[in-house]
C-alpha cells in the first residue's frame, strides 16, 4: 500500500496517504457550510432545551421557560371546541327528539353533529351515504327492520341488535335448512312462496304446497300477510327491498342459514345528546315514520 | 506469512461441527415438532428440521466427495455470489408483495380474497416490509459487506466455512418470518415482527456474522480500517443490541410461538421505536453508506472526497442516531421532554447524514462526466441525491408542528420510499452492476443499454410513487385536522381514504414500474452469469500470497 501523501491531479488536494483495494482519500477540510448549519441546528436544539420540556433528572424534568405543556394545551383546545360548539349540547339535551327535528336551529346542529358522527362510527357497515350493502341495511329508504320513528331509531342505536347488551334488540330466523327442520324440497317450495309474496311470478303448485308450511313455520313473525313485525325485526317480504338479496338462491340461502346481524351497542360508548343527534339525523336523512 | 501450500485440498475449518449440529438441531427440531399442540409451531418447527436436515446432507455430500473446498489463499467469493443471487430473488419477491399490496388499497374490492386469508392486507404488509428491509437490504448488506471488508483489509473471511453458515442461516431466518407472517405469527412489533424462536435463531446467526467480519478485520494486512468497514461494523453491533432490546419477551410455553414482551405501555412504544428508528439509522442508512463508501469512488475511479468529513461524519451519526427515536411518538403518551428530545437530536443529525451525501457526490469531482457514459454511476449519483433528500426531509417531519399535520399520513410512506426505493434500493442495485462483473469474470455487464432502461423506468417509477404520497399525505392530513364552522370533523375516516383513490393508483404504478426495472436488472445480470468469462478484470483477487508479500 502507499504510505506516502500525494498531490491529487485533478483537485490539487493532497491525499491522507492510505490506499485500500485502490481507494484513496483526499484530505479536504471540512466543508464550511456544512459544518455552521450543524452549529446552527445544535444552537437550535440548545434555545429549545431552554425554552421547552426538555431534560429528564431525579425530580421530574426541565420544565422550561415559556413553561408550554401539551396537556394544558389540549385542555385548552377541548375548552375551546366547547364554546364553538357553543349551547347546542346543552338544548340538545333539554329538547325532545320532536322538537329538535322541528326547531331549525337544533335540527341544523343536529345534522352537523350526526354527519361526523354517522361518518367515523356507522359509515363502516352502512355506507359513507348511508345506503348499506348486502348484511347491512339501507338508512336512505323507508323500510325499517326495527321500525323507523324517532324513538324507535334512538333505542336501536343505543342498545344495539343482537349485541349482547342486556336490552338490545333481539331475535333469531331458525335455520331451517341447515338445523335440518325442514327438507330441502320443503325450502325449495317455501322460496316460491316468498317469491309470490313479494308479487313476482311464482311456480303455482309449489306455492300451494308450500302455503301449510308457511302458516306454520313463518307467520308468527312475518305474518300471515308477509308484511312483517318490527317488534321482532321481522322483515316485510311483500316489498323489493331484500337485505340478504332478493333473487331465488339468496331467498332459498336465507331460509337455509336464518342469517340476522350484529349492530353494536352505542349507548356508554356515545353521549345520550349525540345518540340524540344522531337519531335525529338518520330520521331526517331517510324516509323515517 | 510463508507462501502457503500449493494444493489446498482441506475443507473448511468447522464443516465438519456444522454438520454434527445440523443433524442435532434437525432431531430438536423434529421432536419439537411432534410434541408441540400449537400448529403454526409445528409448521415453523418443522420448516426449521426440512432446512437443517437439508443442511446436512449437503455438507455430508460436500465432504465425503471433497468438492467443499477451503483455498487459504483465495477470497471468499463463493459465498458473496450466492449473496448477490439471493439480494436479488427477495427483491423481485418484496417489491411484488408490495405491488400486490398497493393494488390493495387501490382496490379493496377486486384484489380482495376471503377464502384466503394470509393473502390479506395485514399478514403482507410485514411480509413486505420484512422482504425488502431484512430480505433483500439484508443479504445486500451481507454480500457487499464479505466482499468490501475482504478487499480492503486484503484478508480473507474469517471463520472457514461460518460465512456460509451466515448467508444459509439469514435465509433461514427469512423462510421462517415470512411464512410465520403469513400464518399469523407476529410478535406485533412494527419492523420486529417475528416471534421469539426466530429472534433467537436470529441472534446466533448475526453473532456468527459479527465474529466473521471482526475475525476478517483482525486479520487484515492493511495498517488503518477503511471507513467503509466502519460503517459496517456499526451496523452489525447496533442492530444486535437493538434486536436484543425490542424482542425481549417471554413465550407462553417452550412449544408455543406465542410471546408476550417484557415492555408494555408507553415503555414498550419508546423501546420499539427507539428500536425501529434505529433499524432506519443503522441498517438502512449506516449499512448503505458503508457501501457507497466503497462502490461509488471504486467505481468512478477517484479518491473519495474527505477523509475528515467521514470520521466527523461517522461518529456524529452514531451519537445522535439513537437518541431520534421519540419523534415517531409525537403528541402521544409519551412524555413531551422525551418528545423535545427525540425532535431536537433529529434536527442536529441532519447535517452528520449530510456528510455522506457531500462525500459521495464530491467524490465525482473530476469525473462528472461518467455521470453521462455509465448508468451506474448515475444510478449510485441519483441515489445519493435522494439520500439527501430523505435525510432532509426526516428531520423536517420530526418538528413537531409538521409532524401534527405529517404523521399518520401517506407522507411518511412517502418519505420512507423515497429513501428506501430511491437510497438504498438504487445504491445497493449500482454496488451490484459493480459486483457481478468482478465477481462472474466478465468484462462488463451483459448489456448498458438494459442498466439505463431500468435507470430511467425505476427512477420515473419513484417519483410518481413519493409525488403522490405527498399530495395525499397532505391532503388527508388536512382533511383530518378539518372542523366545520360549528366545530365538528368536516370529514370521516372513510371519506379521507376514499380522496386517496387516484394517488393510491398512481403508487401502485410507480411501485410496478420499479419492479419492473428490477426484473430487467435481473435479466441483465443473468444473461452476464451466462457470458463467457472472457477477460479477467482488474478486480478479480490476485491470490492472496502475492497480495500479501
Amino acid at each position: 500500500m502507499a504510505s506516502e501523501r500525494e498531490t491529487d491531479d485533478v483537485t490539487g488536494v493532497e491525499t491522507t496517504g492510505h490506499e485500500w483495494d485502490g481507494i484513496r482519500e483526499l484530505d479536504n477540510p471540512l466543508p464550511r457550510w456544512w459544518l455552521w448549519i450543524w452549529y446552527g441546528t445544535i444552537a437550535f436544539a440548545i434555545g429549545y432545551w431552554v425554552l421547552m420540556p426538555a431534560w429528564p433528572g431525579l425530580h421530574g424534568y426541565t420544565k422550561g421557560l415559556l413553561h408550554r405543556s401539551d396537556r394544558a394545551e389540549v385542555a385548552s383546545e377541548l375548552k375551546a371546541l366547547d364554546v364553538q360548539r357553543g349551547s347546542g349540547a346543552a338544548m340538545i339535551r333539554k329538547a325532545s327528539l320532536t322538537q329538535i327535528e322541528q326547531d331549525p336551529k337544533l335540527q341544523a346542529y343536529a345534522q352537523q353533529v350526526g354527519q361526523s358522527v354517522f361518518g367515523d362510527n356507522c359509515a363502516t357497515c352502512h355506507g359513507i351515504g348511508g345506503t348499506g350493502s348486502k348484511g347491512y341495511p339501507n338508512l336512505r329508504d323507508d323500510v325499517w327492520l326495527w321500525g323507523g320513528t324517532l324513538d324507535d331509531i334512538q333505542h336501536t342505536i343505543t342498545v344495539g341488535i343482537r349485541s349482547g347488551h342486556p336490552g338490545a334488540r333481539q331475535s333469531q330466523m331458525p335455520a331451517f335448512g341447515r338445523d335440518e327442520l325442514l327438507p330441502p324440497a320443503t325450502i325449495s317450495d317455501l322460496t316460491e312462496y316468498v317469491v309470490k309474496l313479494s308479487g313476482r311470478p311464482a311456480d303455482a303448485a309449489a306455492v300451494a304446497r308450500a302455503a301449510p308450511v308457511y302458516a306454520a313455520q313463518c307467520v308468527a313473525c312475518h305474518n300471515a300477510d308477509g308484511r312483517g313485525n318490527q317488534a321482532l325485526g321481522a322483515p316485510n317480504l311483500t316489498d323489493s327491498d331484500w337485505l340478504y338479496g332478493a333473487d331465488r338462491d339468496a331467498i332459498k340461502g336465507q331460509i337455509h342459514a336464518g342469517n340476522g346481524g350484529v349492530m353494536p351497542t352505542w349507548g356508554g360508548r356515545l353521549s345520550p345528546e349525540t345518540i340524540k343527534a344522531l337519531s335525529v339525523y338518520v330520521h331526517a336523512n331517510a324516509g323515517g315514520q | 506469512m510463508s507462501a502457503p501450500p500449493p494444493s489446498n485440498d482441506a475443507a473448511p475449518p468447522g464443516a465438519a461441527v456444522l454438520l454434527i449440529i445440523s443433524v442435532v438441531s434437525a432431531f430438536l427440531a423434529i421432536m419439537g415438532a411432534g410434541l408441540t399442540s400449537d400448529p403454526i409451531f409445528r409448521l415453523q418447527a418443522e420448516t426449521f428440521a426440512l432446512a437443517c436436515v437439508l443442511a446436512a446432507f449437503a455438507l455430508n455430500a460436500g465432504l465425503s466427495s471433497g468438492t467443499l473446498l477451503h483455498h487459504p489463499d483465495r477470497y471468499s467469493d463463493g459465498v458473496i455470489k450466492a449473496g448477490v443471487i439471493a439480494t436479488l430473488f427477495w427483491a423481485a419477491a418484496g417489491l411484488l408483495v408490495g405491488v400486490v399490496i398497493a393494488a390493495q388499497l387501490s382496490w379493496p374490492r377486486i384484489f380482495y380474497f376471503p377464502e384466503l386469508g394470509f393473502l390479506n392486507f395485514g399478514r403482507l404488509r410485514p411480509l413486505h416490509t420484512s422482504a425488502v428491509i431484512f430480505a433483500f437490504g439484508g443479504n445486500a448488506l451481507i454480500a457487499t459487506s464479505f466482499w468490501v471488508v475482504q478487499r480492503t483489509c486484503k484478508a480473507k473471511l474469517a471463520g472457514g466455512i461460518a460465512p456460509w453458515f451466515v448467508f444459509w442461516g439469514y435465509q433461514l431466518f427469512i423462510v421462517l418470518a415470512a411464512t410465520g407472517y403469513l400464518m399469523g405469527a407476529t410478535s406485533g412489533k412494527e419492523y420486529s415482527e417475528p416471534e421469539w424462536y426466530t429472534d433467537l435463531w436470529l441472534t446466533i446467526v448475526w453473532v456468527a456474522y459479527l465474529l466473521v467480519f471482526l475475525g476478517t478485520i483482525w486479520k487484515r494486512k492493511e495498517p488503518h480500517i477503511y471507513v467503509a468497514n466502519w460503517f459496517y461494523l456499526a451496523m452489525i453491533v447496533t442492530i444486535a443490541l437493538l434486536h436484543l432490546v425490542n424482542n425481549a419477551a417471554v413465550p407462553v410455553g417452550l412449544l408455543n410461538h406465542k410471546s408476550y414482551g417484557v415492555f408494555s405501555g408507553v415503555q414498550d412504544a419508546l423501546v420499539q421505536w427507539w428500536y425501529g428508528h434505529n433499524a432506519v439509522g443503522f441498517f438502512l442508512t449506516a449499512g448503505f453508506l458503508a457501501m457507497m463508501y466503497y462502490f461509488v469512488p471504486k467505481r468512478v475511479e477517484r479518491p473519495v472526497f474527505s477523509y475528515r468529513l467521514s470520521i466527523v461524519h461517522f461518529w456524529a451519526l452514531i451519537f445522535i442516531y439513537i437518541w431520534a427515536g421519540p419523534h415517531h411518538l409525537h403528541y402521544t403518551a409519551l412524555p413531551q421532554w422525551a418528545q423535545t428530545l427525540g425532535m431536537t437530536f433529529s434536527i442536529m443529525l441532519w447535517m452528520p447524514s449530510w456528510g455522506g451525501m457531500i462525500n459521495g457526490l464530491m467524490t465525482l469531482s473530476g469525473a462528472w462526466d461518467k455521470l453521462r457514459t455509465d448508468p451506474v454511476v448515475r444510478m449510485m449519483v441519483v441515489s445519493i441525491a435522494f439520500y439527501g433528500m430523505s435525510t432532509f426531509e426526516g428531520p423536517v417531519m420530526s418538528i413537531r408542528a409538521v409532524n401534527a399535520l405529517s404523521h399518520y399520513t401517506d407522507w411518511t410512506i412517502g418519505h420512507v420510499h423515497s429513501g428506501a426505493l430511491g437510497w438504498v434500493g438504487f445504491i445497493s442495485f449500482g454496488a451490484i452492476y459493480c459486483l457481478v462483473p468482478w465477481l462472474w469474470k466478465k468484462k462488463a455487464m451483459y448489456s448498458n443499454k438494459l442498466i439505463e432502461w431500468h435507470f430511467w423506468i425505476a427512477t420515473t417509477g419513484i417519483l410518481l410513487y413519493i409525488a403522490a404520497m405527498w399530495v395525499s399525505g397532505i391532503m388527508e392530513g388536512l382533511m383530518w385536522r378539518e372542523y366545520t364552522p360549528q366545530g365538528f370533523l368536516a370529514y370521516s375516516f372513510i371519506e379521507t381514504v376514499s380522496a386517496k383513490h387516484i394517488e393510491n393508483i398512481i403508487r401502485t404504478v410507480g411501485g410496478l414500474m420499479y419492479l419492473s426495472g428490477a426484473l430487467i436488472m435481473i435479466v441483465n445480470v443473468w444473461r452476464t452469469i451466462l457470458m463467457p468469462s472472457e477477460a479477467v478484470s482488474e478486480q478479480t483477487p490476485a491470490p492472496l500470497a502475492t497480495a500479501i508479500a
